[in-house]
């Protein structure tokens, strides 16, 4: 019989195994392809709860290039390594997020 | 200035209620019956009746219709459609003006349409299809007390459908040993978690005590997996009195949400618990039971999609709509027919998903649509598909019938909800490509592997007993 240990997740995605280069880019042109704009937010694991991360730069509005986002998202990692990163789609006709995944979880 | 003489005596309800040329008004409550009369009734008469009876009319004249303008006033049967594939049954269209009805009022507008006429012996049966509420009246209702995007900021979840469970077995838990079903169920990677709806407060479980270890259930979920978790605590009560007093009570133990039995409870009720919702800042999740009973009939009674109107004009955040794929009644087309009503701003007619009339909500907010009953890990990509991320997905037998408990079935859906959505966005067929899919993502959850063992050869293939109308 298993044993099932309760661990610390971070919402949607937390459950899959850490997405490799490929991966990230298929969700990130998910993003694009929906005409949502993508943006960047990072915080420190201590405060992962907090409904607001600190935001890095302001959203990539009209953002239609998907190595941007992705040098984006590894330029806020290597700024904060310690940190967790992650990408929003913002939907402006829904005022709400269509996509919102961590896509590097910092070093605790 | 009048001019009519009062005549006593029985009329034809078509001289009056007929009315072939009449343009229904923007400002107009559309309704489409579908009428099966006794033989040898002309349908136009069986159509001015249904009309009549459910507005201005009686069976008789009456001195003191000529005290008001009852061509404002009445209702007007003013189109008759043939049913596809029916030769018995046909549709009639029926106009009704806004000053029928009371502001804000579902009670008052189903009280008149399917009141009396339903009883009328003049038909064998009548079914109510589908009613077209004008932007006016829906202004005049509260509706959800939070609604979709407001419900995704508050619980943080973005991106995917949620999933939930209801708690087993439905009775008989102490509130201790309950409490602990749905902490399991939360650790384990649910979002949420249900009262069965026949869990209120008996004498093996009373409320008080339910809502308190359900309450450290949530708040221990929360703090250990760093995400936002919630129980709809059943508030439906034998009265209203009792229901404010358990809505209070849920509030102060800190879940976020709270449940509600619409038809069972009544419009009445349920439209009071949406609007305290709003003002103390609680969602409300909306059971459907007693619907069977009057929606599933193809021939008589009230077609689901109207129930699910008037629950989004009267108020709740979350409302079952079957799963499609279940062990529960619904056809595909008919359950996204009343799926779009629950969720968009505007739904088009569309006669192959029984929509009849085109459908403006303006600015109510949207109902996440419920699939729940008899659903497994193997059934998520058919109904991430069906359902779209604005759905709450729930897995009770699904997540605790798991060999390892709930805990690892949560986890084993979480997975295949996680995985099914990461396809879908990368391009794939997720409901052809099902198998592959959650093969792969079971490779690294052995909670899902095994899952996916255990409801290997779980299907329910029936037909469907109230089937769109096509030829």
């Amino acid at each position: 019989m298993g044993n099932f240990e309760t661990t610390q997740t971070l919402e949607t995605f937390g459950f899959l195994p850490k997405m490799d280069q490929n991966e990230i880019q298929a969700q990130v042109a998910y993003i694009l392809a929906n005409g949502w704009s993508p943006a960047i937010e990072h915080e420190h694991p201590s405060r992962a709860v907090d409904t607001y991360w600190t935001m890095w730069k302001l959203p990539f509005f009209g953002e239609t290039d998907l190595g941007h986002v992705m040098a984006e998202l590894e330029a806020c990692h290597r700024q904060f390594p310690d940190h967790h990163v992650r990408l929003t789609g913002y939907d402006n006709y829904t005022q709400s997020q269509g996509s919102c995944f961590v896509v590097f979880e910092g070093r605790s | 200035m009048s001019t009519k003489s009062y005549q006593a005596g029985v009329k034809e309800y078509r001289d009056k209620y007929w009315t072939p040329d009449y343009a229904p008004l923007d400002t107009d409550l559309l309704a489409c019956f579908k009428v099966t009369g006794q033989p040898e009734v002309p349908r136009e008469e069986v159509a001015a009746a249904v009309a009549a009876e459910s507005s201005t009319g009686t069976w008789s004249t009456v001195w003191s219709e000529l005290l008001t303008d009852l061509e404002y006033y009445k209702g007007r049967a003013y189109r008759i459609e043939e049913v596809p594939g029916d030769t018995e049954s046909f549709y009639a269209f029926v106009a009704y003006p806004i000053d029928l009805f009371e502001e804000g009022s579902v009670v008052n507008v189903l009280t008149s349409l399917v009141g009396n006429v339903f009883g009328f012996k003049a038909l064998k049966h009548l079914r109510l299809e589908d009613i077209r509420f004008p932007i006016a009246y829906i202004k005049t209702c509260g509706g959800p007390p939070a609604g979709i995007q407001v419900e995704r900021d508050r619980l943080n979840k973005y991106g995917r459908p949620m999933l939930g469970a209801t708690i087993k077995p439905k009775l008989g838990l102490s509130a201790k040993n309950y409490g602990r079903a749905v902490y399991e169920c939360l650790r384990g990677g649910l979002d949420m978690t249900k009262d069965d709806e026949n869990v209120n407060s008996q004498p093996f479980m009373r409320w008080r005590d339910r809502f308190e270890f359900v309450g450290e259930a949530i708040q221990k979920a929360q703090q250990e997996t760093g995400e936002r978790k919630g129980h709809y605590l059943n508030v439906t009560a034998a009265t209203p009195e009792e229901m404010y007093k358990r809505a209070e009570f849920a509030k102060e133990v800190g879940s976020p949400i709270m449940m509600h039995d619409f038809l069972t409870g009544g419009f009445t009720a349920n439209t009071g618990l949406a609007n305290w919702c709003r003002e103390n800042g609680m969602l409300l999740h909306i059971h459907r039971a007693m619907h069977a009973v009057i929606d599933r009939h193809p021939k008589h009674g009230i077609h689901f999609r109207v129930l699910a109107k008037c629950l989004r004009l009267s108020g709740g955040d979350h409302l079952h709509t079957g799963t499609v794929v279940g062990k529960l009644e619904g056809d595909r087309n008919s359950t996204l027919g009343f799926v779009d009503q629950l969720r968009e701003s505007f739904v088009p007619e569309d006669r192959s998903r029984g929509v009849f009339f085109d459908q403006d909500w303006g600015s109510l907010p949207g109902v996440f649509a419920v699939a729940s009953g008899g659903i497994h890990v193997w059934h998520m990509p058919a109904l991430v598909t069906i359902f779209g991320d604005d759905s709450m997905l729930q897995f009770g037998g699904g997540t605790q019938g798991h060999p390892w408990g709930n805990a690892a079935g949560a986890a084993a859906n979480r997975v295949a909800c996680e995985a099914s959505v990461k396809a879908r966005n990368e391009g794939r067929e997720i409901e052809k490509e099902s198998r592959d899919i959650l093969t792969e993502a079971a490779r690294t959850s052995p909670e899902l592997a095994i899952a996916m063992e255990t409801w290997k050869e779980i299907k329910f293939e029936f037909e469907t007993v109230d089937k769109l109308d096509v030829g």
